[in-house]
């Protein structure tokens, strides 16, 4: 490489900010953005993106704090022609925001799953008697600002690390790890095993690395330093295994994505190790389906006589993979499934279960919430948990991970 | 036991998720096809005034779109029309009203309506949603304007009087008087309502009410003309609710972007997609393509962490002109095909005049495009076929003028509907 290249800085218009020139107006975005759809006090992502944007350059603060109202869905990026970043122009915009005005204590908590995991699994039994209480909520929507409704989970009073390190996975030739995420650690142990024994039934060995927070709620939350230590840190328990080729499968859908594209695009980490467990990292539904599309995948399932709706997240769709859940649904017999065309459900990660969100949370999800109602089925499907919890919340319906699906037709 | 096979092959892979795209598409799905469309943004259906528009200047104003069609594709034998033939512009209009829900669009080919824009310009339209039908213009009449306070874009006042001034043909019965009113529904406070804003209030019931009920004294027996906001999901109960209420006709009139009506025709093609089976895959660029003879093979579409290699024996590029970016231009004059890398025509040579000096003259380099066969198969400048599994619908396509010709529409959906009819005969379905 000549000293010429060396100098030549990355053009402007192929970073993210850069984006923002290509821009056209077209009002796409704010089309289908769910939140600006709900409420006035967020004017859209054109607005407070690509054309606000201009206006933070050098410094300059964000006059009002509408940003905040962005969810970070991420649909306005999807959906644009013109291949403007704006959830991520967004997102940036939105942490440099909380920089300036400091990240209120509320925030810190709900964006560290991983500290009331620790905390509150030894007395997992009074905690959710706690948070089932109304009066305990009320006083906690007043000190900490975390609405008295919000759909928070309960605490399984176990973690899957303890099931994981008790169960002998198959020597087999075939080798996956597994990157199970908060949730299922200290919410839904049950979920983990599920994955677990679907891909052993797939013949893999299931190597469970002890693993922390990805960062995530961390980077929605505005707190970028403290993310990009989250996902380093986890990106250094997996990357050996990504270096010696295993596949990393994840159960959460925007998890997985914070490895997969979030690292780099939003919190601009660049280390190589983030970028080697990135390449290797699998949703689970993907890597299922991509097994299919090989012919390697086990197919002896059993009918399952019912009729399920299935909600896509929109973190799920931030892959750029489809819908891989709705093909593997397919391969099992006697499952209906109605696939429901509502862009989000409104709890975004943390936003819903805020005090001064919550009902704009929930008027997003309301359209989901009733068509899924009036189908009355048993159970709805969802890859993300907080879209769950909340799809339980509005709709009454008990929902599940779409491998819970799969475990029960394999008759594991 | 393990289901065997060697990668997945769809039957077809459509690329752009526009008004061309999901009409391949859902063509394909319904009959039984494996059909998977991967687009990076919605398209332009959105921006579109939910009219389907397919021949309104040849460039005299036209009357009957089907009478004007042999000698307008007679004269211009690369247009769309010309590649797709006859038969798929009058087949894509029949087909099109039984896909979409009642009354989403009425007219005929042989007939163009005369329906206002916002600006208060007569334009030809061969369909329209019976909720803008009633503004037709063509027997003149007098009509009421209405325009909502806080709603951008949308002047009552002057599209009234563009309105009343409006030059009808000689085919044409009777004169234009119209006249404007604006009210102002409550907003909850807000100031500046967008066209979706409006539509979802519309949709409530009570706030119906203080519509009709601010408006119903201003009314003198002509009929009323609203900006097209008139509901989204449930646009015809809204629609007729306010037709009973008030008494006289009741006709919507296309905003700029964002247009409600070229919003509900993007989900109604969406969710019959979604029935039919279509998957849609949304979110990443075609980065690359592999072909081998004269065959495309795969298409590799960028996706987080890694792309995906997707393999299909069909292939449909429907990714739109320069406003969905399947067609880019650098500062030279350079012009590329975004997905495939197709060949590219019509673009005159650097030598020659490219653009006319006002803004809405025919631009010599307007008709620029990928140009294909009869099959719409993309054609290199040899007129050789680049790909034969390869068919190319929408505004893409070289040789047109949409806007010019009030077109788009008509050739979206007749290039779409052909291109998913080529690929059924010859698999013999």
């Amino acid at each position: 490489m000549s000293m010429i290249d060396d100098l030549i800085e990355p053009l402007e218009e192929d970073t993210i900010r850069g984006s923002l020139d290509h821009c056209i107006k077209c009002t796409i975005c704010e089309t289908y953005c769910p939140f600006a759809n709900a409420t006035p006090l967020f004017p859209g992502p054109k607005y407070v993106g690509p054309q606000a944007e201009r206006f933070r350059d050098g410094g300059d603060h964000s006059p009002d704090m509408s940003l905040d109202y962005c969810s970070g869905c991420g649909i306005c990026t999807q959906v644009c022609p013109q291949g403007v970043k704006i959830a991520e122009i967004n997102s940036k915009a939105r942490a440099k925001l909380w920089d300036e005005r400091g990240i209120p204590l509320r925030n810190k908590i709900l964006a560290r799953p991983t500290l009331g995991g620790r905390l509150a699994t030894p007395f997992a039994g009074p905690v959710n008697w706690a948070l089932g209480n109304r009066l305990v909520r009320g006083l906690i929507e007043r000190v900490a600002g975390v609405h008295r409704k919000a759909p928070l989970p309960r605490f399984a009073g176990r973690t899957f690390q303890s099931w994981a390190r008790h169960h002998p996975s198959p020597l087999t030739d075939k080798t996956v790890v597994y990157f199970h995420g908060c949730s299922t650690n200290y919410f839904e142990p049950r979920l983990g095993e599920m994955a677990v024994a679907v891909l052993e039934h797939n013949g893999f060995r299931v190597i469970v690395p002890r693993q922390d927070c990805c960062g995530l709620p961390l980077q929605s939350n505005g707190s970028f330093d403290a993310a990009r230590k989250y996902v380093r840190r986890l990106a250094g328990a997996l990357a050996p295994y990504a270096r010696r080729g295993h596949p990393i499968v994840a159960t959460s859908t925007s998890c997985s994505l914070m490895l997969k594209r979030e690292a780099r695009e939003i919190l601009d980490v660049t280390d190589p190790e983030v970028e080697e467990v990135g390449r290797q990292t699998y949703d689970i539904c993907e890597f299922l389906l991509d097994l299919h599309d090989r012919g390697e995948l086990e197919v002896d399932f059993d009918p399952l006589p019912m009729a399920v709706p299935y909600h896509a997240p929109c973190q799920q769709r931030g892959h750029g993979m489809g819908k891989p859940a709705l093909d593997l649904f397919g391969l099992i017999p006697e499952l209906r499934i109605e696939e429901i065309d509502v862009d989000c459900c409104g709890i975004a990660g943390t936003y819903g279960l805020k005090k001064e969100k919550y009902d704009i949370s929930m008027s997003v999800g309301d359209r989901l919430f009733k068509t899924i109602e009036k189908l009355e089925p048993e159970v709805a499907a969802c890859d993300s948990e907080t879209c769950r919890w909340q799809i339980t919340h509005g709709s009454g319906v008990v929902s599940v991970h779409p491998i819970e699906l799969l475990y029960r037709s394999y008759g594991l | 036991m393990t289901a065997a096979g060697p990668g997945r092959v769809y039957d077809a892979l459509v690329v752009g998720v526009g008004t061309a795209g999901l009409v391949t598409a859902l063509r394909l799905a319904k009959q039984g096809a494996d059909v998977l469309v991967t687009a990076k943004g919605v398209g332009a259906t959105h921006l579109t005034s939910g009219t389907v528009d397919v021949l309104g200047y040849t460039p005299e104003r036209v009357v009957n779109p089907a009478a004007a069609l042999p000698d307008f594709v007679r004269d211009h034998p690369e247009h769309p029309y010309a590649r797709a033939g006859l038969q798929a512009v009058g087949d894509a209009l029949d087909w099109i009203k039984l896909q979409l829900p009642d009354g989403a669009l009425v007219g005929s080919l042989e007939a163009n309506f005369l329906l206002p824009t916002a600006v208060g310009v007569p334009k030809p339209s061969a369909l329209a949603p019976e909720t803008m039908a009633p503004g037709d213009l063509r027997n003149g009449g007098r009509f009421t304007i209405v325009g909502l306070a806080g709603l951008k874009d949308f002047y009552p006042a002057y599209l009234a009087d563009n309105l009343s001034r409006a030059r009808l043909g000689q085919e044409d019965n009777g004169r234009v008087e119209a006249r404007a009113v604006t009210i102002s529904p409550p907003t909850g406070g807000v100031a500046d309502v967008t066209p979706m804003g409006w539509a979802r209030r519309f949709e409530d019931t009570e706030f119906r009410k203080t519509v009709i009920a601010e408006l119903e004294p201003s009314l003198d027996g002509g009929a009323v003309g609203f900006p097209a906001v008139l509901g989204l999901d449930s646009a015809r109960t809204v629609w007729q609710e306010l037709n009973d209420a008030l008494g006289v006709p009741v006709f919507e009139i296309p905003t700029l972007p964002p247009s409600v009506p070229g919003n509900r025709m993007a989900r109604a093609l969406r969710a019959a997609l979604t029935r039919a089976g279509g998957r849609v895959v949304m979110g990443g660029r075609v980065i690359g393509v592999r072909g081998a003879g004269e065959r495309l093979e795969e298409v590799v579409v960028d996706a987080a962490a890694r792309p995906k290699t997707y393999r299909a024996r069909d292939y449909v590029l429907a990714t739109g002109g320069f406003a969905s970016r399947g067609l880019e231009m650098d500062s030279y004059g350079m012009v590329r095909e975004a997905a495939f890398d197709l060949p590219v025509t019509g673009m005159p040579p650097n030598a020659e005049a490219r653009w006319a000096d006002e803004y809405l003259a025919a631009h010599p380099a307007a008709r620029v495009g990928i140009g294909v066969d009869d099959e719409l198969r993309p054609l290199d400048s040899g007129h050789g076929v680049v790909y034969e599994n390869v068919r190319v619908a929408g505004a893409a396509l070289a040789g047109a003028e949409p806007w010019r010709e009030k077109s788009g529409e008509g050739i979206s959906l007749a290039t779409g509907l052909r291109a998913a009819e080529l690929i059924l005969e010859r698999r013999g379905g």
